[in-house]
């Protein structure tokens, strides 16, 4: 989508540290560096920070020090034209799809983002039904979204933002509320998409399987980065940061590429 | 792969302070016997007091300035700052503007003032609705600044309010929270995929949110009502706490009330 000679990394975080306007401190100086077409999971237990985190990498709020670059443009909440660019290139797909589909139809709510970005006509079109054909979805688009299954309305809700063209998918929770198959089919719907990806997520088998590289946030900051299968394998870090791997679950027996 | 950041600490000193429960962002909170006070007690005298200002004839300017120091006393004692309270009667603004275009329309006579022709009755009008409505506005604003919310629910359920009004009311109280949540929740999401609202065009998005919001606080609302059957709720919210009023609560709430009433019987006397 972008000019691919661009090689600045997808999501650049640098000391990043804010405070909500009660007073309470959220991030203590995060540091996170994502390259183009990196699969990452951000764990870490709750309250550690992560939805705040995902707040400012589109601008939602606005950093108390430090910086944001997406593709090498810098997230300026005072400047709306970035923010604009900045929105389009991150594509948040929040937990609740409810949140987030709220059009008559399946199709009006996909086309939302992009009419936002000035897209219309004949290209309006075509990445609506492409975005619904990668999620699968494409046979749906005239249906209201609330008549759709949980497992379904997620989906929709990834194409929503899969519309944008984002440079880097942000899913807070994909899994969650998902039974297995939904979670199966939604992981491979991940897997087939040529994109970078940051996952907010609880569920360590669903990392351990989606992303080569998981950071650990916690308190704030970013304590750990490295290979998931490392960091799911070393128990002291795991028991430091409220992190458990689900009942009879060892990730030393399955098999990564 | 262990990191240990170096952590930056923000200077928060200027944060303000956020409300208490919920519903409750109107109560402000102090130690005084105003705020002492059993929320059914105080309700009945506000609403005396304000019937009392509303029953005073319209040209006893004396009886109303002595009823604004009245409430002032009130707000004092209860320790309230004033210009919090004077922030909060702004909501009177859209009756004021009524008021103020009454001297145009009155009957006859009229007096000259400025070039402008205005109605007399007119005028005595405008200051009947602007001095009734003020006082009325600043007790209402002084109850809810020293009750808290949910007490004044219980308050209005003892002094006969119908319990399923109450129940209702109280519900929205505690759910208002949840769906001011489900809104922003619903907007951050908007304007991740690069909208905002600015102007005429854009109705339609809000306006399809909004239908989005009442089927999810509708859906919410069965179920809410589901797990409340589900736990053997019958109609009736029985109340535990029950705060006991004294006949000294009453004379001394009623005060406010019976000096108003005293002041109106000399206006209507004297007038």
């Amino acid at each position: 989508m972008d000019n691919a000679l661009n090689t600045s990394p997808s999501l650049d975080v640098a000391g990043l540290a804010y405070a909500y306007p009660d007073g309470n401190q959220a991030l203590y100086g995060v540091n996170l560096q994502i390259q183009r077409g990196e699969r990452v999971a951000l764990l870490g237990p709750n309250g550690a920070g992560k939805t705040t985190l995902v707040m400012h990498l589109n601008g939602i709020l606005a950093a108390g020090l430090g910086t944001v670059h997406v593709g090498g443009l810098a997230v300026d909440t005072e400047d709306k034209d970035a923010v604009r660019e900045i929105r389009r290139r991150v594509g948040i797909v929040f937990q609740d799809p409810d949140d987030q589909l709220f059009m008559p139809t399946v199709r009006e709510d996909v086309a939302f983002g992009p009419i936002n970005m000035g897209v219309t006509g004949t290209e309006l079109d075509a990445q609506v039904m492409e975005a619904l054909e990668l999620v699968g979805m494409a046979e749906y688009a005239d249906r209201p979204p609330h008549h759709l299954s949980f497992g379904q309305r997620r989906r929709v809700a990834v194409a929503t933002v899969l519309a944008m063209k984002p440079e880097i998918l942000v899913l807070d929770e994909p899994s969650s509320n998902l039974d297995p198959a939904s979670r199966r089919e939604l992981a491979d719907i991940l897997r087939g998409l040529d994109i970078t990806l940051l996952m907010v997520t609880h569920d360590l088998p669903y990392a351990l399987e989606l992303c080569a590289r998981s950071v650990i946030l916690s308190q704030g900051t970013i304590v750990a980065d490295g290979k998931t299968i490392d960091i799911l394998c070393n128990e002291s870090l795991m028991a430091e940061n409220r992190l458990e791997l689900p009942f009879g679950f060892d990730p030393k027996s399955t098999l990564v590429n | 792969m262990k990191l240990s950041p170096e952590r930056v600490i923000l200077d928060t000193n200027n944060a303000h302070e956020h409300g208490h429960g919920v519903g409750d962002h109107l109560y402000v909170h102090r130690h005084s016997f105003v705020h002492d006070l059993p929320a059914q007690v105080k309700t009945v005298a506000a609403i005396v007091f304000i019937f009392m200002v509303v029953l005073t004839p319209v040209r006893a300017v004396g009886a109303f300035a002595i009823y604004l120091g009245l409430v002032f006393v009130v707000v004092k004692i209860a320790d309230i700052p004033f210009p919090l309270v004077l922030k909060r009667m702004l909501i009177e603004i859209p009756f004021v503007i009524f008021a103020v275009l009454m001297p145009f329309f009155g009957p006859e006579p009229r007096v000259e003032f400025l070039g402008l022709s205005l109605s007399q009755e007119g005028l005595w009008a405008a200051f009947g609705i602007l001095a009734k409505g003020t006082i009325g506005v600043a007790t209402s604003i002084t109850l809810a600044a020293t009750t808290r919310a949910r007490d004044l629910l219980q308050g209005l359920e003892k002094i006969g309010v119908p319990d399923l009004l109450v129940q209702i009311a109280s519900f929205m109280l505690r759910y208002s929270a949840v769906v001011t949540d489900d809104l922003s929740r619903m907007k951050v999401a908007r304007e991740s995929r690069g909208f905002s609202a600015s102007g005429i065009k854009h109705w339609k998005v809000l306006a399809n949110s909004a239908g989005a919001l009442f089927i999810r606080s509708y859906e919410r609302g069965e179920r809410v009502h589901l797990a409340m059957l589900s736990r053997g709720y019958n109609g009736t919210i029985i109340d535990l706490y029950q705060p006991t009023v004294t006949t000294r609560d009453w004379w001394t709430a009623m005060a406010l009330p019976i000096i108003a009433a005293s002041i109106m019987v000399v206006a209507w006397i004297t007038l």
